[in-house]
């Protein structure tokens, strides 16, 4: 749709190349899906209205710094885009599932492509990076016994970045389009000669923008774990979820920066007209997808680690005993870490490095295993002849090992290089890395919020409609991925949109069957979550321990007060909560002192306010508006540095209030 | 090592908080944080340094290094450089002193050794362009505006960082802050010199060799 006043130069001026035609209005799925998102955030902004929620929302969540309420935010943020991410997903299934034959199914290959693209960036980098984020900020302190993080703004302003990405993404639905090139943007599809659309101009801010989040708070993540912990707690006392988060930050810190120089040569490609990744003037697109997978495996290491370290503290919890082979976990956490810059080729042997390239990484990739392998045995040997509780948790951590051990071994048979010739693009690939990131990470976060969650909010979870989105989720997982090995097998390639034989279809549909499924264990989990808050006084925990735990974090209320600690602990063992309790720790009732603590900022919020205009300047050549709104960065980014007040003492008296109040709690968990 | 405790060891051990607390005061951890992200922005000059390796014999039948590179001159731009670098050193014994005029004046000397390296840096890359070695001509030269180009756009932040920090330094004096904000930017700007030894040697030296 072109309109004629499109060509005036002043409009151009003014709004670069947006203009009506870039509504979607001819995509029906996307108008509904407008109506649909417009209705109810007019509900929610009219509530929050209404019930005069601004204020409160603004001082005690927006501005905020404590560690704890930005872990609750990235994580309220990954689920909201899991739900988007899902959609995605759910809608290529049922394309997949009647596209055969004569049906083009309802999706064009336009649409279709977008969504393949939407799903895999949401899902990793607005999905999994915040669910991972947010529990490290929320958890990581509190287990090393400190009050805040190492740089409190920088954590908000980190936020914000990642949720400005996120917003940026969601722009793309309805005004332009998304990426079209697969979740990595390969070139030289993703050049401005073959994607000369705004989509790929997305993807690359969006990226950017909540890659500067990621990477601070990976720096943030890393001093305070270095420099914060409370005194006796060596390195090797440290909880294993913090280790598993220090390697995990290192990860971060050492492959972010890759990604944001390859985008940005990329950008420097689309928008200057350099040549670093095109088939002309000397240009290398090869260049490129190694550089993105030197960033790309890492990631993954980034998004499971943590996982691991949660899947170790629910074992050890469950069991009741001590954490079988704590010095073997932590050096097969620091093998992985190393290990996993040497494996990226193996994401494309069929590029043709040659025979000893390829041997090179399949043989590292091979070797990976190893240090996993060993830390699936220390689970089971802490299980074994423990008492096992079944608790949702420990529930979850069984599902993941016998789903994430399969999606290894197939991993292990893809590092092969002459199987990976076989098997590269097709849905076995498809079906393995879903296989260890379903059944890694995302089970791994569900045990984290099932453990965690009454720590945050001072009730635990209920469990029948846990049980039902735990046995939704993993059957769905099943049934929605076994058949892809299956079809992966047969040689069926990623992102088709249409297919000839029909003697595919039945594993596409039993492959939807599972998706539905799944759509169920999430709709659980949302009722779960609702059916708990309503249950919430039943539910309740007032001692802060709800489950016999061993680290620091459950020594405090539930939820910690601001401050976490009012008086730093001292650590003597690894297990220090456990260690107390056995030696009869008595909390202190007496003594409290005023405490340093930093002040709320609006400044992080600003700043990534400012950040999402920018990008979407830059996507639609808006060129005034992206210098107006670079100036503001830069601006109130040297005006929020002529502020030095920056801390308060919460007074004594607060302090003594929020302890007193404990005490009776305690009390009176003690009575019943 | 016997399992018996000294008495002193029992009573140790009973301890399981610190009773006597002082304030966690802000920014004792900035120095390593700095380090860290230092050592990030390094990762970014990496992946430029090997996009120039891969790429910087790509000329696509354009200028190469001998054509367009000026030793002499590149010679009198690393000298600003190394130069801005000492008398920063200057300048950071001058705030442990505490003598704010001096430090500010070994900044404001710092800052004009650095404008007079981009400025230079200026010059070569509009000199390059004006004979067509446009970023657009070859790999080899969108390879070498970006790595060398993003240098310098560090420098330039370095500058507007500087001259911001002088202000601070003139209205609050050298308080605990400031002489924390000192030492980090301290730290940036010897990090570019670092990375310039590397820009000297791998592009302009080793280029002249190729």
């Amino acid at each position: 749709m072109q309109l004629p006043y499109q060509d005036s130069p002043v409009l151009q001026l003014i709004f670069g190349r947006l203009s009506p035609a870039a509504l979607p209005l001819h995509e029906p799925i996307l108008v509904a899906t407008f109506v649909a998102v417009a209705i109810g955030g007019i509900a929610m902004l009219a509530a929050v209205t209404r019930y005069q929620l601004w204020g409160y929302l603004w001082r005690e969540w927006i501005t905020t710094i404590d560690h704890k309420r930005i872990g609750i935010m990235y994580m309220i943020l990954g689920i909201v885009m899991l739900l988007r991410g899902f959609a995605d997903a759910i809608m290529m299934r049922l394309q997949q599932a009647i596209a055969f034959g004569g049906s083009e199914g309802y999706l064009n290959a336009h649409h279709y492509d977008q969504i393949f693209t939407a799903h895999g960036v949401i899902m990793i980098f607005f999905v999994a990076m915040p669910l991972v984020t947010g529990l490290m900020n929320y958890i990581v302190p509190l287990q090393i016994g400190a009050r805040d993080v190492a740089f409190p703004f920088l954590n908000n302003f980190s936020f914000w970045m990642t949720t400005a990405g996120a917003v940026l993404v969601m722009f793309s639905l309805f005004v332009g389009e998304f990426a079209r090139t697969g979740w990595l943007a390969y070139p030289p599809l993703s050049g401005i000669q073959y994607s000369p659309d705004v989509g790929v101009d997305y993807y690359i801010w969006a990226l950017q923008i909540a890659g500067v989040g990621t990477l601070l708070s990976g720096v943030n993540l890393l001093a305070t774990i270095i420099k914060m912990r409370a005194p006796g707690m060596t390195l090797m006392k440290m909880p294993v979820f913090t280790w598993t988060s220090l390697c995990t930050n290192v990860l971060i810190v050492a492959a972010f920066p890759v990604l944001t120089a390859v985008l940005v040569l990329l950008s420097l490609d689309r928008y200057v007209g350099t040549n670093f990744f095109t088939n002309d003037f000397g240009g290398n697109p090869m260049m490129y997808v190694n550089l993105i997978w030197i960033w790309g495996h890492p990631e993954v290491y980034i998004l499971i680690l943590p996982l691991f370290g949660v899947f170790s503290e629910v074992t050890s919890t469950f069991c009741g005993k001590k954490l079988f082979g704590y010095s073997s976990m932590v050096y097969a956490t620091v093998v992985i870490t190393i290990l996993s810059y040497i494996v990226w080729l193996h994401h494309f042997f069929t590029m043709g490095s040659g025979a000893s390239v390829n041997s090179f990484f399949g043989i590292t990739t091979m070797i990976i295993s190893i240090p996993t392998g060993a830390k699936i045995f220390n689970w089971l040997f802490t299980m074994y002849r423990g008492r096992i509780r079944f608790e949702l948790p420990m529930m979850w951590t069984v599902a993941f090992m016998l789903t994430f051990v399969i999606g290894g071994m197939t991993g292990v048979l893809l590092a092969v290089p002459p199987a990976d010739f076989v098997l590269h693009n097709s849905l076995f690939l498809i079906a393995h890395f879903h296989n260890v990131i379903i059944g890694g990470v995302l089970f791994g976060l569900f045990a984290g919020i099932n453990y965690w969650f009454p720590k945050a909010f001072g009730y635990k979870l209920d469990v029948f409609w846990g049980k039902v989105s735990f046995w939704f989720w993993v059957v769905g997982f099943w049934v929605a991925f076994m058949p892809l090995y299956v079809l992966g097998l047969m040689g069926v390639t990623r992102r088709m949109r249409y297919f000839e034989d029909p003697s595919l279809q039945i594993w596409f549909q039993i492959a939807a069957l599972g998706a539905f499924l799944i759509a169920i264990g999430i709709g659980a989990m949302l009722i779960q979550f609702y059916v708990s808050f309503r249950k919430r006084h039943e539910l309740r925990d007032t001692t802060g321990d709800p489950w016999d735990g061993r680290t620091l974090e459950w020594a405090t209320s539930s939820p910690p007060p601001a401050y976490n600690f009012a008086f730093t602990p001292i650590i003597h063992d690894g297990d220090a909560w456990w260690d107390m309790k056995q030696r009869g720790y008595q909390r202190p009732l007496s003594g409290f002192k005023a405490i340093l603590m930093p002040r709320n900022t609006g400044a992080g919020f600003i700043l990534a306010a400012l950040s999402t205009v920018f990008g979407f300047a830059m996507v639609w050549y808006i060129w005034w508006l992206a210098a107006l709104s670079f100036v503001g960065i830069v601006g109130y980014a040297i005006y929020h540095t002529f502020n030095y007040d920056r801390d308060y003492h919460l007074p004594r008296e607060e302090v003594i209030r929020a302890e007193e109040e404990r005490t009776q709690l305690l009390a009176a968990a003690a009575r019943s | 090592m016997g399992h018996a405790l000294t008495a002193e060891q029992a009573a140790a051990r009973t301890l399981f908080h610190v009773v006597d607390e002082h304030d966690h005061e802000a920014g004792g951890s900035t120095l390593l944080g700095f380090w860290i992200y230092l050592m990030s922005d390094c990762l970014i000059f990496a992946v430029l340094f090997a996009c120039y390796g891969v790429l910087g014999g790509n000329y696509a039948a354009g200028p190469g290094p001998k054509d367009l590179f000026d030793l002499s001159l590149v010679a009198v731009n690393t000298s600003m450089l190394l130069l801005s670098s000492i008398t920063y050193g200057f300048a950071m014994l001058a705030s442990y002193r505490k003598q704010v005029a001096a430090t500010q004046f070994w900044l404001a000397v710092t800052g004009l050794f650095g404008a007079a390296f981009l400025g230079i840096e200026l010059y070569e890359f509009a000199h390059m362009i004006h004979v067509g070695a446009t970023p657009q001509r070859s790999a080899f030269l969108s390879a070498f505006f970006t790595l060398v180009g993003t240098h310098g756009l560090h420098v330039t932040f370095g500058i507007v960082w500087l001259i911001t920090l002088m202000v601070q330094i003139g209205k609050q004096g050298l308080n605990k802050a400031n002489a924390r904000r000192l030492a980090c930017l301290s730290l940036f700007w010897h990090f570019l010199d670092v990375i310039w030894i590397g820009v000297f040697t791998f592009v302009y030296l080793m280029g002249m060799l190729r």
